[in-house]
């Protein structure tokens, strides 16, 4: 680590990239913006449901630009943590939040009364999002992207081309952001592509094996299967075989947990629907004047 | 939810399996060294040589460029790549002539142009020893995105730098064309110049 990166250094982008810090300022400012215009009426956003937004904001903004990312192109565990980040735990606590009603109104004014888009830019991504969210493709594009990257000749111009490289991380994070919205977003939220919980719980749970495989597979591999890390230098002294038993054990474990978190928040959807449904049918039967409860 | 008809779903796993199926073939490289054209940046660099002198990457247009980034108290390494690589050029014969060796110091502190000067000249006429400022070493290493550290210093103040192991090989025209690393052997870097200088 060059010597004159002072402590303060660390929080400064390795290699600034424009994309990363507009698209997080926007997002911020128009949830921000979308919080005060919340404020006063009914869904007013409470404290814990914007610290949960702005962490998983913060924590995708800090593995892409901050010195960790000098590190994870320089560590394969650092590397496995940054895409844990990007492709898990970052989504999963932005989609929890539900943030879209709350950026919807921090849209300004004039802005919003031009949201519509011309069909023919607004048709082919219709299409494209419901390929992508397909309830075939998306788990397979899902696991088809981690396994894509990992592939030893792939990871290794991904890591040498600086294009590839950020080509990488966004598809992890949009791939994260659209597969963690389908699987954990309330149905009612998804309006006419929504997908059953039933189906949600069956995807989440097969997503988790071939991230068990490959985890695995990883971490107990006897010799070094990236070399790049060789190539290009370690970020600090560590032993080809333990970084890549830690970069392992990453893909494995904390990967595959996060499908039991998805299960657990599929779970809590269904019992909020059957509530949800018990109290109208308690107001249907009170409305009747039959008076007893079922 | 809206139904997708089952041949797109269909069409669009299939193009995905062609698609990685692709990637995955890619053909074999016709190099035995690993082929990063188009992947790696241009050569672009402001250091000093082993004479004191400003030097550019401009001032290697037309020859073929390896640059080696290493330091000179290094033990194993450096000595064996930069020996690999000196044997590299001798079997190439005369063609060498257009083959410029830069190693680039990431010990710049301990690698002074004296220093420098005295360990390429071990290596042959064709190897340049090059240093910068930690401001200019920061610069080549996000450009071509390689890493170093110093460790420990021991009881005498010595210490090890770890350092990235790759040879970039770069055309006449300063573009990236390939990798060589140190398990490399002579022969292959030396018939896989011989190509390039042929093609340019």
């Amino acid at each position: 680590m060059p010597a004159f990166v002072s402590d303060l250094g660390y929080l400064l982008p390795w290699q600034f990239s424009p994309t990363v810090f507009v698209t997080c300022a926007i997002v911020v400012a128009l949830y921000v913006r979308g919080l005060r215009a919340l404020r006063r009426g009914p869904d007013r956003v409470g404290f814990w449901r914007a610290f949960t937004f702005f962490l998983g904001v913060a924590l995708n903004y800090a593995v892409l630009q901050t010195y960790v990312d000098f590190l994870a192109q320089h560590m394969f565990w650092i590397h496995r943590f940054q895409h844990l980040i990007l492709h898990h735990i970052g989504p999963v606590l932005i989609v929890l939040t539900a943030p879209g009603p709350v950026l919807r109104a921090g849209i300004p004014a004039g802005l919003a009364g031009r949201r519509r888009i011309a069909a023919w830019i607004r048709r082919p991504l219709q299409l494209l999002f419901r390929v992508i969210q397909h309830p075939l493709i998306a788990p397979t594009l899902f696991v088809g992207l981690i396994f894509f990257w990992l592939t030893p000749s792939i990871h290794f111009n991904a890591m040498l081309d600086a294009r590839r490289y950020l080509l990488m991380n966004w598809s992890m994070l949009a791939d994260g952001l659209l597969f963690w919205w389908l699987m954990l977003a309330p149905r009612q939220a998804q309006g006419s592509a929504a997908l059953g919980y039933g189906a949600r719980i069956l995807i989440l749970t097969i997503v988790a094996v071939p991230q068990i495989l490959l985890g695995a597979y990883i971490a107990l591999h006897a010799t070094p299967l990236y070399d790049i890390y060789a190539v290009c230098g370690r970020a600090w002294d560590i032993s080809p075989i333990e970084d890549q038993q830690i970069g392992g054990l990453l893909t494995w474990i904390p990967a595959a947990m996060m499908s039991l978190v998805g299960v657990l928040v599929v779970l809590h959807h269904i019992l909020h629907d059957s509530e949800a449904t018990a109290r109208r049918m308690h107001a249907h039967v009170a409305a009747d004047g039959s008076g007893a409860p079922a | 939810m809206t139904r997708l008809p089952p041949r797109l779903v269909a069409v669009a796993l299939a193009a995905a399996l062609v698609v990685g199926l692709a990637a995955c073939a890619g053909g074999g490289p016709p190099y035995a060294l690993r082929n990063i054209a188009g992947l790696v940046a241009p050569l672009r660099f402001h250091l000093t040589n082993q004479d004191n002198q400003a030097v550019t990457a401009e001032d290697y247009r037309h020859e073929l460029v390896l640059l080696y980034f290493g330091y000179t108290e290094c033990t194993d390494e450096c000595p064996t790549t930069l020996a690999m690589l000196a044997n590299a050029l001798h079997t190439l014969g005369p063609e060498a002539s257009k083959v410029r060796v830069l190693f680039v110091s990431v010990d710049p502190q301990r690698d002074t142009t004296a220093v420098l000067r005295r360990y390429v000249d071990n290596f042959g006429p064709d190897f340049v020893g090059l240093r910068g400022g930690p401001a200019e070493l920061t610069t080549l290493s996000k450009r071509y995105r390689i890493a170093y550290h110093y460790e420990k210093p021991d009881r005498y103040g010595n210490y090890a730098v770890d350092h990235s192991n790759a040879v970039f090989i770069f055309d006449g025209d300063g573009r990236a064309r390939l990798l060589a690393q140190s398990d490399n052997t002579a022969r292959q870097v030396a018939s896989d110049l011989s190509r390039l200088l042929a093609s340019s």
